[in-house]
């Protein structure tokens, strides 16, 4: 079998988001970056899919250089290959990305061949657009299924599960397939150590990314309303029960 | 200008947040025509006419028996074609999304996810990014809007409209039947995190599994349920599930107990919208404990039980 996971690198905030004096981008200069929660389920899911039907890995981003950071973590829990689509800023229109992603991913397939299962995130922690795999699905002409919380494979039939208000839903498709995972789907691993140095080793592949530019195009980030409140102390330590059970007969939890 | 709203519903039962989908369209253009999708659909129409729709559009067709992303996202794509509107829009739920990003892919059109404004004379669109903590503006140029509302942006409202019931003619290929949900689990009836009245946190500081206990104790009492930061999913402490946050559930409790959580913005996103938070933490400057209405300075491992403890001295 052979699988497709596509990651994003972003920042890893903490309490407070702060934005660069230009408003152009989050200010990245005291924060870590990662791989978007949702995605790094996608590779350990990637990882798991390897190890159980065996075939070949490989983990795919369009980013910046440092991105190349990613790619190698991927790498360090697993994935075989690495694919780095390089662009100068931290991000492309969703549009943009998918056309890019898309024809990175025809390139490869036509050396390496076929991949039966593509999988990314349900959306970016970041940008949450929502869309770039559904794209690149369709720019495929492969199924899509995206929120993914489960995935079982079947001989050439993929059986992916996820939840609805009403309860899961699972959807039966036939591979070549493409997913949007969500987290929960599993528990990625850390890294062992001889995973980190053998990642060293991976040579990252570089596709120069096309693509026109979307129709969506963003302007500015603004920091969106702060939740002030004035926070009323009930008290200290365990002496402070009597205090809470007092609130909480008062909002009528406790009758 | 027409604005056609996609009515999200499963299998006949509406969600409500195509109502609120309606509301946002009506703040667009006053008048508003909604597309029902599968003959499950059909009788939502004098709802969606209560909530201003002038023109009902019902799409019938043997695959559109149940949901289907890719049948979905090609029937809005049809609509688009057929009817023309300026604008399309849904709710930005899990469907949605997925839908208007179906429809998008398959016009080759921009799609923007997630809008709280915006502003139609110059299409600058603010929209959210990081779950709700940060806000993009973008403009937006495309010979047809496809866009999504963030959920709870808008309330729904009750306005008349005409209602008018006409049926759009579709051709859909069987193989769209591909991405059609083929079996169901069907959820047991009782409280989930989402919709549950009360909910007790634990974060990081809760150190273990087993931690948790008095927090479920305390849950139990006051009829509520067991949540947990993402730090307490990655140490395998609790499942999934109990998630609060970005990537976990979004919980709109009466009262949130918040007991050694720090607040970091992916747990906040998740935890912003219940009515009342009561922070309990050693550290008085964590942003949860100054984003919270009550707090109680100290250890939960301590104060947890002794709130335990007086519920049951008062209440036997």
């Amino acid at each position: 079998m052979r699988v497709l996971v596509c990651v994003k690198r972003v920042p890893a905030p903490g309490a407070k988001i702060n934005l660069t004096a230009d408003g152009q981008a989050v200010d990245t200069a005291y924060l870590a970056f990662t791989t978007s929660p949702h995605e790094e389920c996608a590779v350990e899911a990637a990882v798991q899919l390897v190890e159980q039907h065996g075939g070949e890995s490989t983990v795919l981003t369009l980013g910046p250089a440092q991105a190349d950071e990613q790619l190698r973590y991927a790498a360090s829990i697993g994935i075989n290959k690495a694919v780095l689509l390089p662009i100068e800023t931290a991000e492309w229109d969703p549009q943009r990305t998918a056309s890019a992603i898309a024809s990175a991913i025809r390139d490869v397939e036509a050396t390496d061949g076929a991949f039966d299962i593509v999988l990314f995130g349900n959306e970016s922690a970041d940008s949450g657009n929502f869309q770039v795999g559904v794209r690149v699905a369709h720019a495929l002409g492969r199924p899509m299924v995206n929120g993914v919380k489960g995935i079982e494979v079947d001989g050439a039939s993929v059986k992916a599960r996820r939840e609805a208000d009403a309860g899961v839903e699972v959807y039966s498709l036939q591979m070549p397939v493409v997913l949007g995972v969500k987290e929960g789907i599993n528990l990625p691993r850390y890294p062992t150590l001889k995973g980190r140095l053998a990642s060293k080793k991976v040579e990252v592949a570089q596709v120069a990314p096309g693509g026109e530019r979307g129709g969506q195009q963003m302007i500015t980030l603004v920091q969106a309303a702060e939740q002030v409140s004035q926070t009323i102390v009930l008290g200290h330590g365990p002496e402070a029960a009597p205090a809470v059970v007092d609130l909480l007969e008062e909002l009528g939890i406790l009758k | 200008m027409t604005v056609l709203v996609v009515i999200e519903h499963d299998r006949g039962t509406l969600a409500p947040a195509s109502l609120e989908a309606l509301a946002a369209a009506l703040r667009l253009d006053p008048h508003v025509e909604a597309l029902t999708i599968g003959a499950t659909a059909d009788a939502f129409a004098p709802e969606l006419a209560a909530h201003g729709a002038a023109v009902v559009h019902q799409v019938h067709a043997a695959v559109l028996s149940d949901y289907g992303p890719e049948a979905w996202g090609e029937v809005v794509a049809q609509a688009v074609r057929s009817l023309r509107p300026t604008v399309v829009l849904a709710c930005g739920t899990d469907r949605g999304n997925e839908v208007m990003a179906q429809a998008a892919a398959r016009l080759d059109l921009p799609m923007v996810a997630n809008c709280v404004e915006i502003d139609s004379a110059t299409w600058t669109i603010t929209r959210v990014r990081w779950g709700g903590s940060l806000l993009e503006q973008c403009t937006l140029s495309a010979a047809t809007k496809l866009l999504t509302f963030a959920h709870h942006s808008h309330e729904a409202t009750p306005s008349a409209a005409a209602g008018t019931v006409v049926s759009l003619m579709v051709e859909l290929d069987p193989s769209l039947s591909r991405t059609v949900v083929t079996e169901r689990v069907e959820r047991t009836a009782g409280v989930t995190l989402a919709t549950a009245p009360l909910v007790v946190g634990g974060g990081r500081a809760v150190g273990s599994a087993e931690g948790f206990a008095p927090l479920e104790a305390l849950a139990a009492r006051l009829g509520g349920v067991v949540g947990c930061s993402r730090a307490v999913t990655n140490n395998g402490w609790r499942n999934h599930t109990d998630q609060v946050g970005q990537t976990g559930t979004r919980i709109a409790p009466d009262l949130y107990i918040a007991c050694g959580i720090s607040g970091a913005i992916q747990h906040w996103v998740g935890a912003m919208a219940s009515k009342q938070i009561l922070a309990i933490n050693t550290d008085p400057e964590a942003n949860m404990v100054t984003k919270a209405d009550y707090a109680v300075i100290g250890d939960l491992h301590t104060v947890v039980p002794a709130i335990t403890a007086e519920i049951i001295r008062r209440n036997g």
